[in-house]
């Protein structure tokens, strides 16, 4: 897909993205001309070996890190020419984030984990204890809501963070590796409970993984090698 | 109540680290407030004169005494109300360990000009009454045990012989910061007795104390005193309370000024101690605050945690050290007995200390809050696993 009609029909866009890091007067290229498209509902596998870029592709996805350049559309949005300040916002609106070690607050209880990504919002303390309520009871965490990240095993603290990433019904759910601290029966269960996520509440998620098993959970897997997108 | 929970989890989350960071706090604003406390109680004197008084003393030294006959002169001088003077007797109590200041003082005129000395109207007729009176300070009084109508015996140092006196009347303070470990007796009881042992020492007296009748006419009454007397065998020198207390102050002025330096060193250590603190704290939860960011809080709120957290821990350590430094300088005035006559925690003392432990907890996070407000959301979470 080319020009303006396709970046209109998909959430995530990219067109001719490079991201290049310098160091003194080398010029390292971490990505390179990467045209990518990902409709809304999709459940994207970035896969590729340690280096390949598909960290740094999913960062720039999320807005967490810029492009050198090119075009980077989300939902209609160029993240790329947004302010920090902008960029923080939207992220707070749009992105969900799973992280491979979890990163949770180790100071607040799964309750207060999952609630927040609501500080930045205008809900009232019910509204939001109501939707902390919800997102536990669909990530089977009711019961750990007091528990603190090293009361809970790897497997409840991915669930919590899964919580986390749901609970502003954003518009894209990035995971980085999100299986990768886990052993396999969890890691199983993860891959379980995203796929509902995907399926049952229509979630685009768009996850960096080594796992071919867990690439199986995706509609679409693409290939990243030395920066390069190599199949898609 | 999100916020002020993270930053007190934060702050508590190494509980020996930010206990031992407190307890140095705590250290520091309490040698802090010592030190201050110490140079305060030097200056105390100066601080609690007034300005309607001059002090007229021997041009040579303070220890050349005047004629006694210079106080009907004084007294004629334009702009002067009332005139009174004391001798210092400088005796010793029972052993020379107990060291208090002792005057020989013209009656009633002394006492008049002095209204912050409060005493009852029985104990100051009996005062006046006896010769061989003495008046002592509470703080003195309480210190060796006296009570009114004890004899209390002087070893006289300048003034040979044991003089023992009659405790008729304890005075107070007007307010906390009036002298109460002086010891009085009449200057005619002392005059007397140098007069018969010792006749060239008779109607000599150390200082004049002269009560202005307005206090802006300090300098120019000064100047009529000091002119009344030029090329006379002793010349005088007037000035006012203030600076004749000033005077003594100077003499050990460079003692002060290393004072004063080291509470301020004291709290440059504890400052370098506590940003070291801070830094270690925000390198560990760089991870964390990228995450934070990554969920869309601002690099501002980043750098406010940090700065929050480490005012926290500075206050609480401040208060507690400012709560601790009044029963530790009561004991340490108590300790040093008449060394310190005025020895108590001023105001100025307490908005010192509360102004260090903030400079403390501010330039403590400086550092650390704008590294961790600036670190890039992708390196930060490269530092967790």
């Amino acid at each position: 897909m080319d020009g303006v009609d396709a970046l209109g029909a998909s959430l995530v866009a990219i067109r001719a993205l490079s991201k290049y890091y310098t160091r003194g007067d080398q010029v390292i290229p971490v990505l390179v001309d990467i045209n990518l498209d990902v409709r809304a509902g999709d459940f994207v596998a970035l896969m590729g070996p340690s280096g390949s870029g598909k960290s740094t592709l999913l960062n720039l996805i999320a807005g967490i890190d810029k492009p050198s350049s090119g075009q980077l559309l989300i939902a209609g949005v160029d993240i790329a020419s947004l302010s920090d300040a902008d960029l923080a916002a939207w992220r707070a609106a749009n992105v969900g984030f799973i992280f491979q070690f979890y990163n949770l607050m180790p100071v607040l209880n799964a309750f207060q984990n999952i609630e927040l990504p609501l500080q930045l919002t205008s809900l009232s303390r019910s509204e939001r204890r109501e939707r902390v309520q919800m997102a536990l009871a669909l990530v089977g965490l009711v019961d750990r809501q007091d528990h603190y990240p090293n009361e809970l095993s790897g497997g409840q603290q991915q669930r919590v963070a899964i919580a986390r990433a749901l609970i502003t019904d954003p518009t894209l759910i990035v995971a980085d590796e999100p299986t990768g601290d886990l052993d396999r029966v969890t890691a199983g269960e993860i891959l379980a409970l995203l796929d509902r996520l995907n399926v049952e509440l229509g979630k685009t998620i768009i996850m960096v993984t080594h796992d071919p098993k867990a690439a199986e959970k995706a509609h679409r897997m693409v290939h990243l090698e030395k920066g390069v997108l190599v199949d898609s | 109540m999100f916020v002020p929970l993270l930053i007190l989890r934060n702050a508590f989350r190494h509980k020996l680290r930010t206990t031992l960071t407190i307890v140095g706090i705590v250290v520091a604003v309490v040698a802090f407030g010592l030190l201050r406390t110490i140079v305060d109680a030097w200056y105390a004197g100066a601080n609690a004169s007034s300005s309607a008084r001059l002090i007229t003393r021997n041009a040579v030294s303070l220890v050349f005494p005047l004629p006694l006959t210079y106080a009907a002169r004084i007294r004629q001088v334009p702009g002067v109300a009332s005139v009174a003077w004391a001798n210092w007797f400088g005796g010793v109590y029972v052993s020379e360990r107990n060291f208090f200041p002792q005057f020989a003082i013209s009656t009633p005129t002394y006492l008049d000009m002095y209204p912050e000395f409060l005493l009852s109207p029985e104990e100051r007729k009996a005062f006046l009454t006896d010769r061989t009176a003495a008046l002592a300070g509470r703080k003195l009084a309480e210190q060796y045990g006296w009570k009114v109508g004890d004899q209390i015996p002087l070893r006289g140092t300048i003034f040979p012989g044991t003089w023992t006196f009659t405790l008729r009347g304890i005075y107070d303070g007007a307010d906390k910061g009036t002298d109460q470990s002086t010891f009085f007796f009449h200057f005619d009881y002392l005059n007397e007795t140098m007069k018969r042992q010792f006749p060239r020492r008779g109607d000599q007296t150390g200082v004049f104390v002269v009560q202005l009748k307005d206090p802006q006419q300090a300098a120019e009454v000064s100047e009529a005193i000091d002119a009344t007397f030029k090329n006379s065998l002793a010349e005088t020198l007037s000035e006012t309370e203030k600076a004749f207390q000033l005077g003594f102050v100077a003499m050990t002025e460079t003692i002060l000024l290393a004072i004063q330096a080291v509470s301020f060193v004291v709290i440059v250590i504890i400052m370098a101690v506590m940003a070291n603190t801070m830094a270690m704290t925000a390198r560990e939860r760089y991870g964390e605050y990228a995450t934070l960011k990554a969920l869309g809080f601002g690099n501002g709120f980043v750098a406010f945690l940090i700065f929050a957290e480490s005012m926290a821990i500075a206050l609480f350590g401040g208060i507690i050290g400012i709560a601790l430094t009044f029963p530790l300088a009561r004991a340490f005035g108590d300790a040093m007995g008449s060394l310190f006559p005025i020895f108590f925690v001023g105001e100025q003392t307490v908005i010192m200390q509360i102004v260090a432990a903030t400079v403390i907890g501010v330039v403590a996070a400086a550092i650390p809050a704008w590294r961790a407000a600036r670190v890039r959301i992708v390196d930060g979470l490269r530092a967790v696993g």
